[in-house]
């Protein structure tokens, strides 16, 4: 009797610790990752800025970008509807891992300003959640995508709910397969409904302006929309 | 386990305590910097591109990529 009394208890005991363990996967995916995460992105914008140069410098030969390395931060994006100091690094590749890093870009996708889609994904929720507020983009909504080389303002244009296997998003011309492009896109895609990913929150947006960064970007591209909260 | 655990410990209980605290400490710590990042890309609800059951077409523009 009193072995098996205290294998009920050393039984019980463990899976009091399985379900405390639960919790604690629960806290360090739902706060932790946001914690590490905006704090490591926040480096890699200032990396960048500082890799970019001061706005107003002549612009380099590298006019345009072909080819980045995967897992390499090349752009921020700066999205006024999310608050007038939201910035955030955009690195090749839309793993896991390069997720968790920023904003990842769809590999074989155009590259900000060029012809066709600059396709990218983000975080909804965890690892710092940069299209945590991707669902208040409104028609008309400015994003800019800095560059080495220039400021690229897109204004966004629709959005769509789609489910994960809908890869004709990212197409050059988005949800039309095929089709020759001769517009420059931009393409988020987030996953939905929040806390999910049963489905994909996506938003086109049409480039409206290229600025190069020896003119700078007037100020009033990054004015916080009316209407935000916060 | 617990019992056991409070057992093995050694010093009057303030210290048993404290010896307690430090291995919750290290036990949280591993959870969070190893066993938990390792873990978590196998987790169902981390998706957030698009993609198809191919495997990665690096130099197509319609197809995707892993998660």
């Amino acid at each position: 009797m009193r072995w098996v009394r205290s294998g009920v208890r050393t039984l019980g005991e463990v899976f009091i610790t399985l379900g405390l363990l639960l919790f604690l996967f629960i806290a360090w995916q739902l706060w932790w990752t946001d914690v590490t995460a905006n704090r490591e992105q926040a480096v890699t914008i200032h990396a960048l800025e500082r890799g970019f140069g001061p706005a107003g410098r002549p612009a380099e030969a590298l006019a345009t970008l072909t080819k980045v390395p995967f897992g390499e931060a090349f752009a921020i994006m700066r999205i006024p509807r999310f608050g007038a100091d939201y910035a955030r690094p955009v690195l090749e590749g839309t793993d896991h891992d390069t997720l968790t890093q920023g904003i990842g870009h769809y590999p074989g996708t155009q590259f900000p300003g060029q012809v066709g889609n600059f396709a990218v994904a983000g975080h909804r929720t965890t690892y710092g959640k940069p299209f945590s507020d991707v669902e208040l983009l409104q028609k008309g909504d400015v994003i800019v995508v800095e560059t080495r080389a220039s400021y690229l303002v897109y204004a966004v244009d629709r959005h769509v709910i789609v489910t994960p296997d809908q890869v004709q998003v990212i197409s050059p011309v988005p949800q039309q397969p095929g089709a020759r492009p001769s517009q420059a896109w931009l393409t988020m895609t987030a996953c939905h409904p929040r806390y999910s990913a049963s489905q994909r929150y996506v938003v086109f947006a049409k480039l409206v302006k290229t600025i190069s960064r020896a003119r700078g970007l007037p100020a009033s591209y990054m004015a916080v929309p009316a209407g935000t909260a916060g | 386990m617990y019992g056991l655990l409070w057992r093995l410990l050694p010093g009057p209980w303030p210290v048993k305590v404290l010896l307690s605290l430090v291995l919750v400490a290290g036990v949280v710590a591993v959870c969070f910097l190893w066993l938990f990042p390792a873990i978590s890309q196998y987790m169902p609800f981390n998706g957030n591109s698009v993609q198809t059951g191919l495997p990665l077409l690096p130099d197509s523009t319609s197809a995707t990529t892993a998660i």
